[in-house]
């Protein structure tokens, strides 16, 4: 596998470490979520068929945390995102 | 010395004899032989024994489909089984054995499973051995395992280097036939970074098997003028001997390359390299594998497929018989008449079973000697040259999951258009069975993709070749005998096994495979898979393409696993990583250990002392007494810098961390997101925006990347910046009474006393006069103890100059072990307490949790089995009777309660023998433990046979008020 870091360009996958689903970023505030809230945060997961948003961790780099977007059936990677350009967007600051 | 059946021409070099040992027979081959062509050129025919029958086989094919010749080749730890003599490179010194048989190969033992046959039909296994149950294990499975197999490994570590290497290109063609030669000359031309690579020793496929000739010249000549044009480019890699055994995700194709299997010797270079081919483009130019046809006793000596003979004629100048017959269901099988006439070899019969010829039962006990044809007719022949027809080679096209549809008009099963993204197929393989036009479509083919790619120099033109017609028939299977006709000959199955497990409900093409291991051998069923696939249609009435194909996978031909290991093997597997002060370690009487990927001291035993234990009581009695002094150097160090920095704490720590003030140093207890306990250490704050944390040895690289992940993915605004600095301080812990004293002659100029460094201090400091230095005032051994950092560098001459500074306090090193004792002592948890499974309430760490705040884990870690107030506590334990030493893992039962799961207490986690206190002492998980000091319960171990009383107590046996490291 080849993931196309947008920093570092073409970068092979043994370079990386696998985490699992990007929404492991849209984490709630532990002071007002309820324990439903964070229990579906930790544990609920999609197992799509298709094309799935992923993290993965450059440790053997620059050690940027990654979004990655994987057809899970043909492993076509379709884009790469920095994780924190992600979490921006999605409203995540300080 | 002779070789009966070497005749003339062919690519092999008859000035250059080699010699090479069969079965303890010296025999001699020539410069470009196979093992296999060397084989029959001496006249030998029965090279090895069937799987399941023992029965007598011979060489079947002339390369990588081989199913029968597999033989042990090399000697010693080099000796490597099951080795297709079609894909042996003949070398001088070359020695090789026959496997599967018990005595002579002549005369193997085993051939009596031959008579008992009908015991062993498909799924024997499974009916067999069913009963009575108790045999399983004593009579069945070792008569099993000593029969199965083909070789036999050597058991010695494999004495060869192997490597592994990434390549590039533009386009990476796969098989130098016709097709491969064609498109790797027109892309290279156009200006593409081409890699040819062929599982050949002799680059040009069929075309030096076979009498077509190209570009007017034979298409052996063409095919070395071409290597040789292809050779001299610059933007051309040949790669002769190598196999593409796996297509993989983007591009990337696995390689194996024999870099020196053909040599007597490697001479420390690599035998094997793996390649991972990054490639833009490729293209499958694999060719077609022939196949046979089942007729009854199809599998003996002298049975072969007809393009082998033609290979075995023309490549290599051997006849592989006197007495050629001819048997085929195609007009490709007819080609071998000729080829055989034009060198003068007899050919007894040519059997073409359109029009309605069969050869319908063969005999020759260690060899074929005759054909019983359906008309009545018995025809003389040593050699039967048989073609079913060719089946494409698609293998890798269905690396991702893509399925080959069938073809009629050449009766196989040929690529659909599911492809690996970025691959092609030209030739033979793409189903296009004729020369001329393999050569038009991969030249079309190779065109395009340089067009794609943007090379647009001119690719020349394709070259003129004779071409021919090709036509196949549906004839699979001859009736009309009783006895067993082979369709897999690699691992024995008949047409009656996929028969049988049709009929006892394993119809699926998957089921049929894995009933009766069709397919299923080293050679994946290369040359029995389509035939087996027609039986089975004929067997349930369904159409070929409706019965449907297996699944292929990689790898394409077996891979060594020392191939895919390369050089991480051994120890370079995982190298130890070493500490600062090791070589002083060494010097100094250390036995060492290792912990997670570091080595560490152990203990340092002294002239006098008998077993660990006097070192480890020795070092565990002096610290407390006076001082010692440990290399902490693999802790993991995390250097944290920003203005959040202290709010990044306070989330990631689920204690309180924004009010540390400057200069002090406090206990961090990590939770996962779940709340169970992920790590510990202590975070120092050096100066306002400036923290370092320590982690677990374990959890150094782990954590690392968690907060990482907190600080680019939850929180990425924070002002805070992360790196790991384990490796760049040696750190070392001074721990006992004296400890003070000792570093008050090591740093410079810095009042020690307790007022102005107190119990959890920390500060930069300058030691032997400026180098510069980290003092932290910290005790995980419980005593007055301080932990110094130097950088690394200075490591090794730290150790010696603490040691030396130390001589009049008669200042100790200690070892993991003794540091282990150390914390037990004063019920300080660690790795075996922190599990995975621990709950901060099982610590006693549960007001450590703060509610004021959101941290990682602390919302789950409220839930309420995990926070229970009759859930396991950490507690300590000792011996009722003082004399006795606890276990480490055994479980706490209630005085007369049945030893189960339902009755089960908790479980001793760490134990110790205590030199202060003068016996064995525990600590460990109890439910309710923290209101039962005082109680005894059985601590009971079956694995050690051991059960014992204890007694429940605080898990600070020394000192529980912590007078000393406050001191």
């Amino acid at each position: 596998m080849i993931i196309e870091h947008p920093l570092l360009g073409p970068r092979d996958a043994a370079e990386f470490v696998y985490l699992g689903d990007a929404a492991m970023i849209d984490r709630p505030d532990g002071m007002t979520v309820d324990d439903t809230g964070m229990h579906d945060y930790m544990y609920l997961r999609d197992n799509p068929a298709g094309d799935i948003r992923e993290l993965w961790y450059h440790e053997q780099g620059d050690r940027s945390w990654l979004v990655v977007t994987r057809n899970t059936i043909t492993h076509e990677i379709t884009k790469v995102e920095l994780a924190r350009d992600v979490a921006r967007r999605s409203g995540r600051s300080r | 010395m002779s070789q009966p059946n070497r005749i003339a021409g062919g690519q092999i070099d008859d000035k250059h004899a080699l010699s090479f040992r069969w079965n303890g027979r010296n025999l001699t081959g020539y410069a470009g032989d196979t093992l296999a062509s060397a084989l029959l050129a001496n006249g030998i025919r029965l090279v090895g024994r069937s799987f399941k029958y023992h029965r007598p086989r011979g060489i079947f094919s002339s390369g990588s489909e081989e199913p029968n010749a597999l033989v042990q080749l090399r000697e010693g730890a080099a000796q490597e089984p099951n080795t297709r003599a079609t894909m042996v490179e003949l070398f001088d010194g070359l020695v090789a054995t026959s496997q599967n048989h018990r005595g002579a190969l002549e005369w193997d033992l085993l051939a009596i499973n031959d008579l008992i046959s009908p015991l062993l039909s498909a799924g024997f296994y499974y009916k067999t051995f069913m009963w009575p149950k108790a045999f399983w294990e004593k009579l069945y499975e070792p008569v099993i395992r000593s029969a199965a197999g083909l070789g036999r490994l050597s058991e010695l570590a494999d004495p060869d280097i192997y490597d592994h290497g990434f390549l590039h290109c533009d386009l990476l063609v796969i098989g130098a036939g016709p097709a491969g030669l064609t498109a790797a000359r027109a892309a290279a031309r156009a200006g593409c970074r081409v890699i040819l690579a062929d599982e050949d020793f002799r680059m040009g496929g069929r075309l030096n098997a076979e009498t077509h000739a190209v570009a007017d010249m034979p298409g052996a000549e063409w095919a070395s003028a071409t290597c040789a044009e292809l050779a001299s480019m610059p933007n051309v890699r040949m790669m002769p001997r190598t196999t593409i055994y796996g297509a993989f995700d983007h591009g990337i194709y696995g390689g194996i390359e024999r870099k020196t299997d053909h040599l007597v010797d490697s001479a420390g270079k690599p035998r094997q390299v793996l390649w991972r081919i990054m490639s833009k483009r490729a293209l499958l130019c694999a060719g077609a594998t022939e196949r046979s046809i089942a007729f009854a006793n199809n599998d003996r000596p002298g049975v072969m497929l007809a393009g082998g003979v033609r290979s075995y004629v023309n490549r290599y100048g051997v006849a592989p018989g006197q007495q050629v017959a001819v048997f085929t269901n195609n007009s490709d099988g007819l080609r071998t008449a000729a080829d055989l006439e034009a060198k003068g070899i007899a050919v007894s019969a040519v059997i073409d079973a359109r029009k309605g010829d069969a050869v319908i039962d063969t005999s020759g006990r260690k060899g074929l000697r005759s054909l019983r044809l359906n008309d009545g007719r018995k025809i003389s022949a040593d050699c039967l040259a048989v073609s079913g027809g060719w089946s494409p080679n698609v293998n890798l096209t269905c690396h991702h999951r893509g399925r080959p549809v069938w073809n009629d008009g050449i009766m196989g099963f040929v690529p659909a258009g599911d492809l690996p993204p970025g691959l092609s197929v030209a030739g033979a393989a793409n189903g296009t069975m004729t020369l001329a036009s393999v050569i038009a479509e991969a030249h079309d083919a190779a065109k395009m993709i340089a067009c794609d790619l943007g090379h647009a120099r001119g690719a020349g033109k394709a070259p003129t070749s004779s071409d021919e017609t090709y036509e196949a028939s549906a004839i699979w299977h001859v009736g009309g005998s009783q006895a067993r006709a082979w369709v897999d000959l690699q691992n024995d199955v008949t047409t009656k096994d996929i028969k049988q497990s049709m009929e006892e409900g394993f119809q699926a093409v998957e089921h049929v495979k894995r009933y009766t291991t069709l397919g299923m051998a080293t050679d994946q069923g290369k040359t029995s898979n389509t035939l087996g696939i027609a039986i089975m249609a004929a067997a349930s009435g369904n159409a070929i393409p409706d019965t449907g194909t297996t699944v292929y996978r990689p790898p394409y031909t077996p891979v060594s696993i020392g191939a895919f290991a390369g050089r991480s093997r051994g120890k370079d597997f995982r190298p130890f990583r070493l500490t600062p002060s090791h070589e002083w370690a060494l010097a100094n009487g250390a036995d060492f250990v290792e912990t997670g990927m570091w080595l560490r001291a152990q203990w340092f035993k002294r002239p006098g002392e008998a077993g660990w234990r006097d070192s480890v009581d020795r070092e565990v009695a002096m610290t407390r007494a006076s001082v010692g002094i440990c290399d902490v150097t693999t802790l993991g160090k995390i250097d944290i810098q920003g203005r959040d920095a202290a709010e990044f704490l306070n989330r990631v720590y689920s204690n309180p961390f924004l009010k540390l003030p400057v200069g002090k140093v406090r206990y961090g207890l990590m939770l996962r997101e779940d709340g169970i306990v992920y790590d510990d250490g202590t975070c120092a704050r050096l100066a306002e925006t400036h923290y370092v944390m320590t982690t677990t040895t374990a959890n150094a690289g782990t954590v690392f990347r968690k907060l990482e992940f907190a600080r680019q993915c939850l929180w990425p605004d924070l002002d805070v910046h992360l790196i790991s600095t384990t490796d760049g301080w040696a750190q070392f812990a001074v721990a006992g009474p004296n400890s003070r004293a000792l570093l008050s002659k090591v740093v410079d100029s810095m009042d020690l006393s307790n007022e102005a460094f107190p119990f959890m201090a920390c500060s930069e400091c300058r030691v032997f006069g400026g180098t510069p230095a980290r003092l932290f005032r910290i005790s995980f051994s419980g005593e007055l103890a301080y932990e110094i950092a130097v950088p690394a560098r200075y490591g090794h001459a730290m150790m010696g100059a603490l040691m030396q500074v130390g001589e009049e306090f008669n200042a100790v090193p200690y070892g993991t072990e003794a540091l282990g004792v150390m914390r037990i002592e004063k019920g300080h948890a660690a790795g075996n307490e922190l599990n995975g499974q621990t709950t901060a309430h099982m610590l006693g760490l549960g007001g450590m949790v703060s509610r004021k705040k959101d941290s990682i884990g602390s919302k789950l870690s409220e839930r309420p089995e995990m926070i229970r107030d009759d859930g396991l506590r950490l507690v300590g334990f000792r011996p009722v009777d003082r004399t006795q030493m606890l276990s480490a893992g055994a479980h706490f039962l209630e005085k007369g309660a049945p030893a189960d799961m339902a009755h089960d207490q908790g479980w001793m986690t760490s134990v110790a023998y205590s030199p202060e206190l003068g016996h064995s002492i525990g600590i460990g998980y109890l439910k309710r433990g923290g209101e039962r000091f005082g109680e005894t319960v059985r601590a009971y171990s079956p694995v050690r046979n051991q059960d014992i009383m204890v007694e429940i107590c605080s898990p600070h046996h020394i000192d529980p008020e912590g007078e000393r490291q406050r001191g």
